[in-house]
C-alpha cells in the first residue's frame, strides 16, 4: 500500500498556478483591502470558528481567528466535580476523540495517585486498542470533511461508512458511541463483551481495502493535488515555535510523537512507524494522516493479538469500584462502593502533567490536587487550540479558496478549543 | 490515604533527590548550571511524581526561558502548555503562571513556575521566546486575570466581550453570576 503514494505521485506543472498567485499578490495593496467575516456558521470552519479575513481581491492579507463561541467553562466545572465525575466532561471536549481524552485525564489522575504502574496488562492493551481505533475514527472524519471542503463529496460517505463500524464497536463495548466515558481511574469499569474480538477482527480485516479505496480517490487526483500541494506551507522551525504538534508537525518534517518520546500504556512494546513528510504543505499533512491510519491499524492488530483474559482494574479498593458480584457477598466491597459513590476518593496533594498523543497532537492534562476528592485546578492542553494559532501564518498570501483547505488540513475541533 | 508521606521532595538544583526517571537524571547538570547562572532568580526546585518544577523570579523569567531554549544540552524548544493558577484567596502570592516545556531533541520535560501577587497581577510575556505563548497568555489573562507585560495583543479570547471578571478565579461563582 505504501507504494501507492510515493512512486505514482503525478508530477504536475505548477507554473501557471504559481503565476496566478504571484500576479494576484503583486496587485495586493492594503489600501484596497476589505474585511470579510468567515463563520461562525460557515460549513468549512468545522464548527463555530469565526475568521476575520482581510482580503485584497482573492488574496488573504491577514487572518484573525475569533474563538470562544463554545466556551462552557469546563475547567471551572472540573474544579467542582469529583475526580471520577470529570471523565464525563472530558468526552465533550474533543468530541471526535473521546477515548483519547478519557485516557489523558485518567492517566494524569493515576500519576497523582501513584497507581500508574498497577494498571493490569489487559486494561493497558484495551486502552491502546480503543484509542487507536479512535484515532482511525477521528482521522476518518477529518478525511471526509477535508475532501468535502475541497469538493470531493463521495469520499465523505465512504469515510463515515467505516467510522460507523468503529462507533458500533464502541456501542458494543460501553453503550456510548461518541460520549464513551469508558476509561476509569485504575483501569476499566467492566470488561468488553464476548463479541468484541470478532467485531474488531472483522473491522481490521475490512479496513485496508477501504483505505486503498480512499487513496484511489484522492492521493493521485490531479484536482486534489492542485488544491493542496504548495498550499499553507509551514516550516519545521515555525511549527515548533508555534507549538504545533501531531500530524501537522510531522507534516513539516519533525518526527515528534508523544507515543515515541514519552511512551505510555506500553506503546514502547508495539511495532509501528512515525510517518513524516518534509514539504509542510496541506498535501504533506494529508499524507501523514493517511499513513498514520496504516500504523494505527498495525497497532490495533498487535494489541488484539496480545489481548489475554485477566483483570481489568488495579487492586486498589479505595479508588476502584468493586465488581457488582463481589458487592452482593462481601461487606467490605459494599462499604467501598458506598464510600466511592457517595464521597469519591481523595488524591494526595501535588501536581501532575500527563500528555498523550491524541489524534490531533499533544493532548495534555495538568491537574493540581489539594488532597481533597475534587481537583484544585485542571488545565487542558488541547492540540486544536494550539494548532489553530498557526492559521494566520499559513494563510497570509494564500488565496481565499486555500483558507478552506488549510483549516481542513489542521483538523481542529472547536469543542476542545473553547472548552 | 495519608498525605504526610506524599509531600514533595524539595531539593537544590545541584543535589536533586535521586529519581528513577531519566528526565531528572539527564537534566541534573544542566539544572545545576541554570542555578549557577541565574543564582537567586531560581527560587526553588522541586522533584515530585517524576516531574521537575523550577520556581523562577518574575524578573528573570524571559532570560531563563531563553537560556533553556537555546542551551545545547537542554534545547527546550517546545512550550507545550502555559496556564494560570489561582492558589486561593488567602494564599500569598495568590497567583502562579505555570509553563510546561518540552525538549524535542532530548525528550525532557520541565515545569517552570513564576509567582504573581494579587496587587501586582502581571507577568512578563514569553511571546518573544515562544510565539505559541500568545494565545495561552490571552487565555490566562481572560480566565485568570493575569496581565502579561509587552504582550502584542492582550485581548480576551474565550469569554464574551461583555463579561466582567475572570471565571477561573476562586472567588468567581460557578453559577448565578
Amino acid at each position: 500500500m505504501s507504494s501507492l503514494h510515493h512512486s505514482n505521485v503525478i508530477e504536475l506543472d505548477y507554473a501557471p498556478q504559481q503565476k496566478i498567485r504571484e500576479m494576484l499578490r503583486e496587485r495586493s495593496a492594503l489600501d484596497n483591502a476589505i474585511t470579510v467575516s468567515m463563520g461562525p456558521q460557515h460549513p468549512s470552519t468545522h464548527g463555530v470558528l469565526r475568521l476575520e479575513l482581510t482580503l485584497d481581491g482573492e488574496t488573504v492579507v491577514n487572518v484573525k481567528p475569533d474563538i470562544g463561541y463554545l466556551h462552557t467553562g469546563m475547567e471551572k466545572q472540573m474544579e467542582t466535580k469529583k475526580y471520577q465525575q470529570n471523565i464525563v466532561i472530558t468526552d465533550r471536549m474533543d468530541y471526535l476523540n473521546p477515548m483519547g481524552n478519557n485516557l489523558g485525564y485518567v492517566m494524569a489522575v493515576e500519576k497523582l495517585l501513584g497507581i500508574a504502574r498497577d494498571i493490569p496488562p489487559r486494561a493497558q492493551t484495551l486502552r491502546v486498542l480503543l484509542t487507536e481505533l479512535q484515532r482511525l475514527a477521528s482521522h476518518l472524519v477529518w478525511l471526509g470533511t477535508h475532501a468535502l471542503d475541497l469538493g470531493a463529496m463521495s469520499l465523505f460517505f465512504y469515510c463515515f461508512r467505516e467510522r460507523e463500524k468503529i462507533l458500533n464497536i464502541y456501542e458494543a463495548v460501553c453503550g456510548g458511541r461518541m460520549t464513551v466515558s469508558y476509561f476509569r481511574v485504575g483501569g476499566l469499569p467492566y470488561d468488553v463483551p464476548p463479541s468484541f474480538n470478532r467485531l474488531v477482527r472483522d473491522f481490521l480485516d475490512e479496513f485496508p481495502a477501504a483505505l486503498r479505496e480512499y487513496h484511489t480517490l484522492l492521493t493521485n487526483n490531479p484536482i486534489f493535488q492542485k488544491r493542496t500541494r504548495g498550499v499553507g506551507v509551514l516550516s519545521g522551525e515555525d511549527a515548533i515555535a508555534l507549538g504545533v504538534t501531531g500530524p501537522a508537525l510531522r507534516g513539516s518534517g519533525v518526527a515528534h510523537d508523544v507515543r515515541r518520546a514519552e511512551p505510555y500504556c506500553g506503546y514502547e512494546t508495539y511495532d509501528f512507524d512515525i510517518p513524516v513528510e518534509r514539504d509542510g504543505d496541506v498535501y504533506a499533512r494529508y499524507l501523514v494522516r493517511m499513513r498514520e491510519m496504516e500504523e494505527s491499524l498495525k497497532i490495533c492488530q498487535q494489541a488484539l493479538d496480545r489481548l489475554k483474559p485477566g483483570p481489568i482494574k488495579a487492586d486498589s479498593p479505595k479508588i476502584v469500584l468493586p465488581d457488582r458480584e463481589e458487592m452482593k457477598h462481601q461487606m467490605d466491597a459494599l462499604i467501598h462502593h458506598f464510600l466511592l459513590a457517595a464521597y469519591g476518593f481523595s488524591v494526595p496533594p501535588g501536581e501532575a502533567y500527563h500528555a498523550i498523543e491524541g489524534s490531533k497532537g499533544e493532548l495534555g492534562f495538568y491537574i493540581i490536587s489539594d488532597g481533597s476528592e475534587r481537583p484544585f485546578r485542571c488545565h487542558v492542553r488541547g492540540p486544536s487550540f494550539v494548532n489553530l494559532q498557526a492559521i494566520p501564518k499559513l494563510c497570509q498570501g494564500a488565496l481565499l479558496a486555500d483558507v478552506v483547505a488549510i483549516i481542513g488540513s489542521l483538523d481542529i475541533v472547536l469543542g476542545e478549543i473553547d472548552r | 490515604m495519608s498525605n504526610a508521606e506524599a509531600s514533595p521532595v524539595v531539593a537544590s538544583a545541584d543535589g536533586l533527590a535521586a529519581d528513577d526517571l531519566a528526565l531528572v537524571k539527564g537534566a541534573t547538570d544542566a539544572l545545576a548550571r541554570l542555578r549557577q547562572r541565574f543564582q537567586s532568580a531560581i527560587e526553588q526546585v522541586i522533584a515530585h511524581n517524576g516531574e521537575v518544577t523550577v520556581y523562577v523570579a518574575r524578573a528573570a523569567l524571559v532570560d531563563v526561558a531563553r537560556y533553556l531554549r537555546d542551551e545545547p544540552k537542554l534545547l527546550f524548544n517546545l512550550l507545550s502548555d502555559l496556564c494560570g493558577v489561582d492558589r486561593g484567596l488567602e494564599a500569598d502570592p495568590r497567583f502562579e503562571v505555570v509553563y510546561h516545556l518540552f525538549s524535542i531533541p532530548h525528550g525532557y520535560r520541565l515545569r517552570l513556575k513564576t509567582r504573581v501577587p494579587e496587587n501586582d497581577c502581571e507577568a512578563p510575556t514569553l511571546v518573544g521566546v515562544y510565539p505559541t505563548a500568545e494565545w495561552h497568555e490571552r487565555e490566562a489573562f481572560d480566565l485568570m486575570g493575569i496581565r502579561f507585560t509587552n504582550h502584542p495583543d492582550l485581548r480576551k479570547i474565550l469569554t464574551p466581550d461583555d463579561l466582567e471578571g475572570h471565571p477561573l478565579r476562586k472567588d468567581f461563582p460557578l453559577q448565578g453570576y
